[in-house]
């Protein structure tokens, strides 16, 4: 108890009386590394030769992504036929990818955002690259609305911009809500990223800039805006840091609510529910922290992190995998209980048809992976399995995207009249789209893993013991 | 050397001696003065008396100005410039502008909050006397430093120099304006 010893006179006096016991505090830089050592090792990534596996990856993201452009390609010269929609089914992939990549975005909002208003450290490991899964899904999210509406050349439309027709937006519809939503979303999500990343751009372009790589000083200076690591300046950062993250919380979370308005405003059976702002959020976070997972785990690997994303970390992300797969399973409970107790017999309908009618087969896949599959991780051998972890985080990425399937496509077909029931494949055009995106994502995130810091360093030497100032008696220090 | 320097530089090897140091620097009554650290150090900010930043209010400011905005541009919109009813809903309420303004709200914080910070911050600022410190690439790595400006009043470069010794500064150096 060095901590009680040091600090007996300042301490309140009731933790004399009471005599709380040293919790040890997890370690968040194993091996006890330097300050210098994590420079080292997060700018080496960036000012070593570009990696074999790298250009390998590079070109087969770069192949898979012209899929996208493939499809978008021949939509935009075609018309939004091409698309396999058709009544009663006029909204299928291109909505259930567009929920599934913005969910995957959330987890980066999440841990830069809500975990740091929390003060759960070990965030600081992972919050640069998922902050910008966050930005690159949604990237990829906004693909699809923008190419349903048709004459993507119209898109402008949807942003109360002052035109001919002197006609304005719809302000009562949750798809406009969305606009403004999103739009917001991506911006903010940017602004925080970029912030973030500031003082890291100063320590590349100090380090370029004494290697003799002027272009690259000069292109790293021209962002890092002169920042010298004044603390006066710290002191103002930290602060437009935290409310960056308090802003960054209720938008996260009103994001995926107003994305789930899109279907809870309207009256279809299914969909009709008060249960979805919760319910989509906490999916949204399960998906993305599955995507992190999917995405942290090779990137600790190929670069030998296992240092900075410690065990404890691989813990926590399992660990909130687990709580928000459950409690997505707790809403598809919720949903057949109160589809039997308001005793609405369209509602039932709309239950029943998705477990056992025509798309029953999605049905269980989501259930199997969302409800099941976070299961694994009550385990601490499973979670110490990184193999395993990364493979049931795939799964969790499968199971999002069906729930999103599910959810739209179920209710869709089976509408009120069975005279316009329906069924709903995809065209070619649709599975080239989406399969492409992954392309788009992987190309981006390369690009990002190549030429900016992977971990926010200023943060990571923080968090080290030697960063306190009162002696570095980190395990039992109680700030 | 330079007839006026821009001021001394100290080297400090660890976040503690920066942190004890910066106490002395606050209590002999130096203005202006700064540390170079390589990331936010916890309790700095009280070592060297520093007051409790400005930002949040810019970022009141711009929510309060992004709220007013949403509200009013629906209001403007839908219920005077281009009355238009749909689904027999009256043509404002601040129920439906709710969601949009709320967004607009984050959107205007955000933006208020960021600029705020870099205005009052000084930067971009792609010049500075301290940038042209030969070590200066270790403030940014692992090395803390403080910087003493000739403008302070209390400055005097022998007094200084020894003071900032004594404080426990290594490689004490004049920063060239």
């Amino acid at each position: 108890m060095a901590y009680a010893a040091e600090h007996a006179a300042d301490a309140p006096a009731i933790l004399r009386e009471v005599n709380p016991a040293a919790l040890p505090r997890a370690i968040l830089v194993e091996n006890n590394r330097s300050f210098s050592w994590i420079t080292e090792k997060i700018c080496g990534i960036i000012e070593g030769k570009t990696p074999t596996w790298w250009w390998v990856c590079f070109i087969l993201a770069c192949f898979v992504a012209s899929f996208t452009v493939a499809g978008i390609t021949y939509l935009v010269a075609t018309g939004v036929g091409v698309w396999g929609h058709a009544n009663p089914v006029n909204w299928a992939w291109d909505i259930v990818n567009f929920v599934f990549w913005i969910g995957i975005g959330h987890a980066g909002t999440l841990i830069s955002a809500i975990l740091c208003l929390l003060r759960q450290k070990w965030r600081t490991s992972i919050n640069r690259a998922a902050e910008a899964m966050t930005i690159f899904a949604v990237v990829c999210a906004g693909i699809f609305p923008v190419f349903h509406v048709g004459r993507v050349w119209y898109a402008w439309y949807l942003f109360p911009i002052p035109n001919s027709n002197v006609i304005w937006q719809n302000f009562r519809s949750p798809l406009e809500w969305d606009v403004f939503a999103v739009s917001t979303y991506g911006t903010v999500s940017v602004l925080f990223w970029y912030v973030g990343l500031i003082p890291d751009l100063a320590v590349l372009r100090d380090r370029f800039f004494a290697a003799g790589n002027r272009v690259r000083a000069f292109l790293y200076g021209m962002f890092a805006m002169g920042w010298r690591g004044s603390n006066r300046h710290w002191s103002n950062y930290e602060m437009a840091y935290l409310i960056l993250a308090g802003i960054s919380t209720p938008l996260v979370l009103s994001v995926h609510t107003i994305v789930s308005f899109d279907f809870a405003v309207s009256l279809l059976p299914g969909w009709h529910t008060t249960i979805f702002p919760p319910y989509f959020v906490a999916g949204a976070i399960f998906s993305g922290f599955g995507m992190v997972l999917t995405l942290m785990l090779p990137l600790r690997a190929v670069y030998g992190l296992q240092d900075l994303i410690t065990q404890y970390h691989i813990d926590c992300m399992c660990k909130v995998t687990l709580a928000t797969g459950t409690i997505v399973g707790y809403a598809y409970g919720m949903e057949f209980f109160i589809a039997w107790y308001s005793t609405n017999p369209y509602e039932g309908f709309a239950f029943v048809n998705r477990a056992f009618g025509h798309y029953a087969w999605a049905y269980w896949i989501m259930i199997s992976c969302n409800v099941i599959t976070p299961q694994f991780f009550w385990f601490k051998a499973v979670r110490n399995n990184t193999a395993l972890v990364w493979i049931l985080s795939i799964f969790v990425n499968v199971g999002m995207w069906f729930e999103r399937f599910v959810i739209i496509v179920t209710s869709l077909a089976r509408d009120f009249l069975p005279s316009s029931w329906g069924y709903y494949s995809p065209s070619i055009v649709e599975i080239f789209t989406f399969f492409g995106t992954f392309g788009v994502f992987s190309v981006l995130f390369l690009l990002f893993i190549r030429f900016l810091p992977v971990m926010p360093m200023a943060e990571l030497k923080a968090v080290t013991p030697q960063a306190d100032v009162h002696g570095g008696h980190g395990a039992a220090d109680k700030h | 050397m330079a007839a006026q320097p821009y001021g001394l530089i100290a080297t400090f090897e660890t976040a503690p001696e920066l942190y004890h140091a910066a106490e002395r620097v606050r209590d002999a009554g130096y203005r202006n003065w700064d540390c170079i650290t390589p990331f936010p150090v916890h309790g700095l900010d009280k070592a060297m008396g520093l007051k409790r930043s400005i930002v949040p209010r810019i970022s009141l400011a711009g929510g309060i100005a992004g709220f007013i905005t949403g509200m009013s541009m629906i209001w403007w919109t839908g219920g005077i410039d281009y009355q238009l009813i749909v689904g027999g809903k009256p043509l404002f309420s601040p129920m439906f502008a709710f969601p949009v303004s709320y967004e607009l709200t984050i959107l205007f914080t955000a933006f208020a909050t960021i600029i705020g910070m870099l205005v009052v911050n000084g930067l971009p600022m792609h010049y500075h006397p301290v940038l042209k410190y030969d070590h200066i690439r270790r403030g940014m790595d692992d090395t803390f430093f403080i910087v003493i400006e000739a403008c302070d009043p209390r400055f005097n470069l022998a007094n200084t120099k020894t003071f900032l010794e004594k404080a426990g500064g290594k490689a004490i150096a004049e920063l060239e304006a």
